[in-house]
């Protein structure tokens, strides 16, 4: 099976469950199974390949250019882990068949369980790290999700979160210590990347990178001081726990460890900060496992201590330590699965998984008592037990390391922390299967039917044979520890053996044996001592980080946010103007080289009309009708001054815009006051002003700096200006700019235009659904109204201009290509055309004759210029490519037809609809009670005999 | 020549701040299209001014004025009457709801009626 689809498989089968479930129970059941199943059939298929001593790979590329490609590889630690992962996986599916319960939504449960499956097996099978950071933060995704399955449980939905924050804040220091490594590396993929050791030893981003990803690995692997997460995350369903905290996610870390081992290890860093991080691990949370009474609080910390152990071992950077590493990862997950399940079991019968309310059911649940003891005396380490085995190898590991320099200081410390281990395994048994039957159970607790005692008691068929036999082991563990080294030279000359003769790692474990039983006799007054010393609880501290980090933020957010728009607008402009201060005198300014064009007098005359009404419009700006006036003249103004500096195109488009703006704020000023009130005091008047006056100084300045200068470097126009006839058949530059060469642009600004006037449509509708409809309709007039609302002057003017400004329209628009025109100014023209008969006529006359509604004129606006540039799909060129030719039809001239036409048509269209949707969404909010629709174009009309609607209203206000 | 466009862009400019620092919308908008202005001649400017040369191609001529900014500036000053029209609705919706058309978020505990009787931000003390 391809790498792609064993990674691929569970993702695609997450889906599964969630809709099995509506079959049953049984059938989400074997739907989960089946997925698993078949993947990991697709991944044994590899099994003689790989550890034949092949590697298999699958390459993709994503997006080469940041060195991020789907490549995935399969070498034997991959095939340990996938392995692990997924035989575990199977019978965790079947443990959690008969875990939950019917109130339990098991489809949802199996597809977060996939997903997470699918998330790990990504992580050991990814080539390229990025992609490993990827899958990384996925199993935290999944995690998060399958820990806070009981959403109805406080302590699950904590539990989630801190796992995730932990976890998630570890995968953030990850992504930049790969980043870093694929920098030092050369390289972000891991067959090339593996192979340059001394090219990241050397490089000075080897200690950040290093820092960072063993960031990521210890809060992932829950080591000291990340460890708090992890009993925590025991609010999970049991056999969460059993798959992700004992036998996978928390190995993710690990993993990594090994995976990076070639690169990483062997610095002086690394020693010690792997082998510090691992010892204290081992020992502070095996001392701790000792005194909880949860069975998985137990099980949760003495997790933290084989991680420990594991991680001691891969940090000491010599062969022989990552061979006991890889076979105690692998007997770790034997014995720990199954004692999770177990623990599950009794929790599931009796009730509860407090040691103190447990004890004597061995002989109330015999098959659950001797998968127990089994698994328990391996954790403890008792001989013939293959937890027994990789502890020797810790324990001889230990012996021959120097730290801190005491060669004796590790082998105390790892005596200990077995001690401690075999303290906590007895307790685990002795406090719940041995001593007095009870009577006070919460449930009467029984074995329990055989698909629960089933997956553990798998899991001890290899607690057991490996214990007794460990050289079948031998050839896998071997083959492994060579993918780990990445030399099979290197892989010790040492073999698993039951019996290595009395040796100081034997003495060792005796001495943790007989320790680990005076403890556990001991256990009454180390218990009082424990509950009577003070100590530091993780969740508190941690909530208190976490609450500390909100209000801070949140104090930081308001001190800076505080709703006033004003102050963040006075912000803006000073911080923007002091940078443009600094860099003006910090940085070289452009080279002044272009000589000053002399002014001439109508120039002079329209900039002083431009400066008058800028300062008239500071001074008046209260009176908001004078203000509409003078933004009239500044409109004008540049529109003329664009005509005067060779800008045609944008001297049409001013000028209409700024028709169809005026007309709008005159809208709206019919509902807002018409004067602003006094409400500054002075001294914020000058201070503004003073702003004002810095930020127009420095504009000022930095245009006359530009206009002075030259181009520091060629500009692109001058490609546009060669090619404008040559590649878009048009000679006028800046609209073959916007409908050919940057028509992908334009296309994005008339959807933007669309979306703004269909926003402003739906504001619109969603007021008149309000209440305020009710007062739009029942305010009264304030001002008198005109005699004659719809004058016959301006409804025949507007009447005889409308073909004329439509013929202007499209004449504008046909020129467009070649000379000053086009789509954008031919639908400003239009719009203002049929603006003018709403204007003259009034709104319900002019609605009533409108034949197309305006989103669709939009909506077919978008769609031609769309489909336009779907068409240059089908001559094979890519989206919008223009095409044009020359034709003739007799009698008249040569013509030419662009394909770019047939875009600015679209341009047009949307447009047109955009400007008169957002001018018609003003004019309905207009409509008052009492306002008769007018019948006929105007109100006084000599040709008609019947007295005129706008004299009747008249004489009926007079009279009221 | 020059001097008068910078300065022109300089008043636009400031004007525009001035008006955005007021305390009411219609004000607010009447500066960001002064801004707009401002931004838009900007903008053309950095094409550098050439008077009486060709805005299409023609024939035996080398000079024209710089097409590129000419493009942007156009579709700028089409998509800004769209962004007043919305800002303006915006705005009204405040007033037509709330009679509020303050740009500012009362202080808390003020209401719209209270805001109006108390300084705020200490703009009036």
């Amino acid at each position: 099976m391809s790498l792609f689809l064993i990674a691929l498989l569970p993702f695609l089968g997450a889906l599964l469950p969630g809709l099995m479930i509506h079959a049953g129970r049984q059938a989400c059941f074997m739907a989960t199974f089946l997925v698993t199943g078949l993947t990991t059939v697709g991944l044994l298929v590899h099994a003689p390949a790989v550890l034949g001593g092949e590697v298999i790979q699958a390459q993709l590329n994503w997006i080469p250019s940041l060195g991020l490609n789907v490549n995935l590889f399969l070498d034997p630690l991959g095939f340990f882990f996938a392995g692990l992962i997924l035989i575990i996986g199977l019978l965790v599916i079947v443990y959690a068949r008969y875990y939950l319960s019917r109130q339990d939504n098991m489809g949802e449960f199996y597809s977060y369980l996939l997903l997470f499956q699918g998330a790990m097996v990504g992580i050991v099978l990814s080539d390229n790290i990025l992609m490993l950071v990827v899958f990384w933060e996925l199993t935290s995704l999944s995690s998060f999700l399958l820990i806070g399955f009981w959403k109805h449980l406080p302590a699950g939905r904590q539990g989630a979160r801190m796992a995730l924050t932990t976890t998630g804040m570890g995968g953030l220091a990850l992504i930049g210590g790969m980043i870093l490594l694929g920098q030092a590396g050369g390289s972000y993929d891991l067959t090339t990347l593996l192979q340059n050791r001394e090219m990241v030893q050397a490089s000075p981003l080897y200690i950040p990178a290093l820092l960072l990803i063993l960031l990521g690995c210890f809060t992932k692997s829950a080591q000291f001081p990340f460890h708090y997460w992890l009993p925590h995350a025991m609010a999970a369903p049991t056999p969460v726990s059993a798959y992700l905290h004992s036998a996978t996610m928390v190995k993710a870390g690990l993993f990594l460890m090994a995976r990076l081992w070639p690169v990483l290890a062997g610095t002086e860093a690394w020693t010690y900060i792997v082998c510090t991080a691992g010892l204290l691990t081992m020992v502070i949370a095996a001392f701790i496992a000792f005194f909880k009474h949860d069975l998985k609080a137990l099980l949760a910390f003495s997790t933290i201590s084989h991680l420990g152990l594991i991680t001691f071992l891969l940090g000491t950077g010599t062969p022989f330590g990552v061979m006991a590493a890889v076979f105690h990862i692998l007997n770790h997950a034997t014995f720990k699965a199954a004692l999770f399940m177990t623990a599950g079991i009794v929790d599931h019968e009796a009730h509860t998984r407090d040691m103190t309310r447990l004890g004597g059911l061995r002989h109330l649940m015999p098959i659950t008592f001797m998968i127990a003891t089994l698994a328990s005396l391996s954790m403890a380490g008792i001989p013939l037990l293959n937890g027994f085995i990789s502890k020797e190898m810790m324990l001889e590991e230990a012996t021959v390391t120097t730290l801190y320099g005491s060669p004796w200081l590790v082998t105390i410390v790892a005596t200990v922390g077995a001690l401690f281990s075999a303290a906590y395994s007895f307790r685990f048994l002795g406090h719940t299967f041995f001593g007095p039957k009870r009577d006070d159970y919460p449930a009467t607790p029984h074995d329990p039917g055989v698909g629960l005692w089933l997956s553990p008691a798998l899991l001890t068929i290899p607690v057991v044979v490996l214990g007794v036999a460990p050289f079948l082991a031998e050839p896998f563990v071997k083959t492994v520890t060579a993918a780990v080294l990445g030399d099979a030279s290197l892989v010790p000359d040492k073999y698993l053996a039951l019996w290595h003769g009395f040796n100081l790692p034997l003495l060792m474990s005796v001495i943790a044996v007989i320790g680990g039983i005076l403890m556990l006799l001991a256990y009454k007054p180390l218990i009082k001592a424990w509950d009577n010393t003070p100590r530091p609880e993780a969740k508190t501290i941690f909530e208190a980080l976490v609450n500390g980090c909100g209000t801070a933020a949140n104090r930081f957010a308001e001190g800076l946010h505080n709703g006033s728009f004003t102050r963040y607008a006075a912000i803006m402009i000073v911080t923007t103007t002091a940078v443009g201060a600094f860099a003006w005198i910090t940085g070289k300014s452009l080279a002044q080289g272009r000589e000053m064009l002399p002014i001439t007098p109508p120039a002079f005359a329209g900039w002083a009309m431009l400066v008058a009404a800028t300062v008239f419009m500071v001074l008046v700006h209260r009176n908001r009708l004078a203000t509409l006036i003078l933004m009239g003249i500044v409109g004008l103004i540049v529109s003329v001054g664009f005509n005067y500096f060779s800008a045609p195109d944008l001297a049409l488009t001013q000028i209409s815009v700024e028709v169809v703006t005026i007309i709008l704020l005159l809208l709206a000023l019919n509902f807002l006051p018409n004067s602003t009130p006094v409400e500054s005091s002075p001294a914020r008047r000058t201070r503004d002003g003073v702003i004002a006056v810095l930020g127009g100084v420095a504009t000022t300045m930095l245009m006359y700096s530009i206009l002075m200068s030259d181009f520091p470097t060629a500009s692109i126009s001058e490609y546009f200006l060669a090619n404008s006839y040559k590649g878009g058949g048009g000679d006028n530059v800046v609209n073959v700019i916007l409908v050919d060469f940057r028509g992908f642009d334009t296309f994005g600004e008339i959807i933007v235009l669309g979306i703004a006037a269909l926003v402003i449509y739906a504001l619109t509708e969603s007021l008149l659904s309000s209440s305020v409809r009710a007062r739009l309709l029942n305010r009264g007039y304030e001002e008198e109204q005109a005699g004659d609302a719809h004058p016959l002057m301006m409804v025949v003017l507007t009447r005889v201009m409308m073909p004329v400004v439509l013929m202007v329209g499209f004449y504008i628009f046909l020129r467009g290509h070649n000379e000053p025109g086009g789509g954008f100014i031919s639908g400003l023209v239009v719009a203002i055309a049929v603006v003018m008969q709403y204007m003259a006529s009034g709104f319900a006359w002019a609605e009533r004759r409108q034949r197309y509604p305006y989103h669709g004129i939009i909506g077919a606006g978008v769609l031609v210029a769309g489909l336009t540039g779907i068409g240059s799909w089908f001559a094979g060129a890519p989206f919008l490519s223009s095409a044009f030719g020359y034709f003739r039809i007799p009698p008249m001239n040569e013509f030419e037809l662009a394909t770019a036409m047939a875009f600015d048509l679209g341009v047009f269209l949307a447009v047109v609809g955009a400007v008169m949707l957002s001018l018609e969404s003003y004019s309905r909010l207009a409509r008052r009670q009492g306002d008769e629709t007018n019948e006929h174009a105007m109100d006084i009309d000599p040709s008609r005999e019947v007295p005129p609607l706008g004299s009747l209203r008249n004489t009926a206000q007079q009279e009221g | 020549m020059e001097l008068l466009v910078a300065t022109a862009v300089g008043m636009l400019t400031a004007s525009g701040i001035y008006m955005v620092l007021r305390l009411r919308t219609f004000p607010v908008i009447i500066g960001i299209s002064l801004l707009t202005y401002a931004v838009n001649v900007f903008l053309f400017g950095s094409g550098r001014l050439l008077p009486n040369a060709p805005a299409v191609l023609t024939d035996g001529v080398d000079i024209y004025s710089d097409p590129l900014p000419q493009a942007l500036v156009l579709t700028a000053i089409v998509i800004s009457f769209g962004m007043t029209a919305v800002v303006v609705i915006v705005a009204l919706g405040s007033w037509l709801a709330n009679d509020d058309d303050m740009v500012d978020t009362p202080t808390a505990g003020a209401g719209p009626d209270a805001a109006d009787d108390q300084p705020r931000g200490g703009a009036q003390s």
